[in-house]
């Protein structure tokens, strides 16, 4: 479990994150939304200590993550941004095989390699592991990042936009490769996610960011309703019940 | 990737062999001793400069940068400067070359610390803003070298000429020992965070990521650049585009990531050309012009080339 206690970010004068309080559940897959600055990203890197926050707390199982060693902490959380610009020219497999430095330090064993295959495997990467990175298209190389993480194998999986960029068809695939990892594989998804349709039709919780406070948080069913995306978004959103899904319609 | 790393220690190996050998006419007790410390110089040398140019591209994960860039050449080349700026050339801390180099190195190491202490206090703050603000340092100890040149007794100004640029011909060999001393030192030193540098080249974000103490990493790395630099300036002076010119050759060669291979690749490039050129120099433009200039005028061409790659794959 994941305790977030009255965080605050400040860039410069502006309050980015303000007194935000959550409570991410073990075993399901939580998504951030919210307008573009409403301090998700932030919020999600701040757990994940890419960011300091300037007050509050954020325990991670009772503990606190600016006390815990990095290298403890890579074993059980990690993140994933939105933009992975990597100056090295590694194949997939490469790439994947760094997930197991927090247990393996750089010299992998057998084991490592198992959990490597496994990965690679489970995103449906074996036939192109040994392409380089800069020769795949933007849904694979997604992939194959997510790929790490699933190698490193940490409890808690910490993704900043996973979709940013890809056509429908690549961001179902990723949807489902998250959703299978909860539901067989008992992980903790949190997700920052733009595309309202996917947190509603994926997502267990969902969590209403604006202006870095919290509107609302709860289930998908409570979050997913006209009133509180007109508190989120400014926007009059229908929602229409498509084969047990909520699919807001937000076009016209 | 063992086959390479074979033919290019066969290749230094060689080169070494040639260099030490070559006209000596029967007169190896003379020529045997200077030219050992010549190549113990220029071995050492090379091998700083391709390893901390290479650490240090990896840390900003950039491939057309060198060391100098926060001016830590210039830094020495001021207090250099300054020294005979304010006692004379014949002061005891110029003298005494080993004290000279420790206050010099000492300095230098005290620089990057504090710009790194300064800049990284505050959060967000990456690390180009540290190599911006190395750059104006850089240029400001620069122009305050010049000022006190002009202003100094012509005589003195030679002194500190001969400082000035890279010379392999009048290498300090007073310095070797203290300089392998320290090199050693620096190299156990490196040793336990050396499996870190495959990780950073992945960036900031996915070093955290993977558990890697990246700020405390990175102000060791640091650290331990400013140190070599300042061992590589004393011995022959500053000689910034080599580095950049045997790591990016370096990575075209080895084409891997893993840094262990890389680093034995870099410094033996490094070797290589050194030794090279020191032989074309002295044996087929007999002395006519000096290994910085060819060393500066194929790193042009290189770094030109690579701007012009760079540019194109955007």
């Amino acid at each position: 479990m994941v305790e977030i206690r009255n965080v605050s970010k400040q860039y410069g004068s502006k309050n980015v994150v303000e007194n935000v309080s959550l409570t991410i559940a073990k075993g399901k897959i939580t998504s951030f939304i919210g307008p573009n600055g409403a301090g998700k990203s932030t919020l999600l890197s701040m757990i994940s200590r890419l960011l300091s926050k300037d007050q509050g707390e954020i325990l991670l199982e009772g503990k606190e993550i600016g006390q815990c060693k990095s290298n403890d902490l890579a074993k059980k959380i990690s993140i994933l941004k939105q933009t992975n610009h990597i100056t090295v020219r590694l194949t997939i497999r490469e790439l994947v095989s760094f997930g197991r430095f927090p247990y393996s330090q750089g010299n992998l064993d057998e084991e490592d390699w198992r959990y490597v295959d496994e990965a690679i495997r489970y995103l449906e990467l074996e036939d192109i592991q040994h392409k380089y990175l800069d020769q795949l298209s933007g849904g694979q190389r997604q992939r194959a990042y997510i790929a790490m993480v699933v190698a490193q194998n940490t409890e808690y999986i910490l993704l900043d936009e996973p979709l940013n960029n890809l056509d429908m068809k690549h961001s179902v695939q990723i949807m489902k490769v998250l959703r299978r990892l909860v539901d067989e594989m008992g992980k903790t998804v949190v997700i920052v996610i733009h595309d309202i349709n996917f947190a509603s039709c994926y997502s267990d919780y969902i969590v209403a960011l604006k202006d870095g406070k919290v509107v609302k948080e709860g289930t998908t069913e409570d979050i997913i309703s006209a009133q509180t995306l007109k508190d989120v978004y400014d926007m009059d959103i229908q929602i229409q019940n498509i084969d047990q899904n909520k699919i807001c319609v937000y076009f016209a | 990737m063992k086959a390479k790393i074979g033919i290019l220690t066969i290749v230094a190996i060689v080169l070494i062999a040639i260099f030490m050998s070559i006209d000596a006419s029967g007169n190896w007790d003379y020529v045997l001793p200077r030219r050992l410390k010549k190549i113990l110089a220029i071995v050492l040398t090379g091998a700083i400069i391709a390893f901390s140019t290479l650490v240090f591209q990896t840390i900003t994960n950039n491939r057309i940068l060198t060391p100098s860039i926060i001016g830590l050449d210039s830094l020495y080349m001021f207090i250099q400067t300054f020294v005979i700026f304010i006692f004379g050339s014949t002061h005891m801390t110029l003298m005494n070359k080993n004290v000279n180099f420790l206050i010099s190195a000492g300095l230098m190491v005290l620089f990057a610390g504090l710009l790194y202490k300064w800049l990284f206090k505050r959060e967000g703050q990456n690390i180009y803003f540290l190599l911006l603000i190395g750059l104006i340092f850089g240029t400001l100890f620069n122009s305050l070298s010049t000022f006190m040149q002009v202003l100094i007794d012509p005589n003195e100004f030679q002194v500190v000429q001969d400082k000035m640029f890279a010379s392999f011909n009048n290498v300090n060999t007073d310095l070797l020992v203290i300089s392998f001393v320290l090199v050693i030192a620096v190299a156990v030193y490196f040793w336990r965070y050396m499996k870190y540098l495959d990780v950073l080249a992945l960036g900031r974000d996915q070093a955290i990521n993977l558990g890697v103490p990246y700020d405390f990493v990175v102000k060791r790395f640091l650290i331990i650049i400013a140190i070599l630099v300042s061992i590589a300036t004393a011995l022959v002076g500053p000689i910034t585009f080599l580095g950049l010119l045997v790591v990016n050759l370096a990575h075209q060669v080895m084409k891997t990531y893993q840094h262990k291979y890389l680093i034995v690749g870099s410094v033996l490039i490094s070797i290589v050309s050194l030794v090279g050129g020191l032989l074309i120099v002295e044996r087929v433009f007999t002395f006519s012009t000096t290994l910085s200039v060819i060393v500066n005028f194929i790193g042009g061409v290189y770094f030109i080339y690579l701007l012009l790659k760079e540019n194109k794959s955007w």
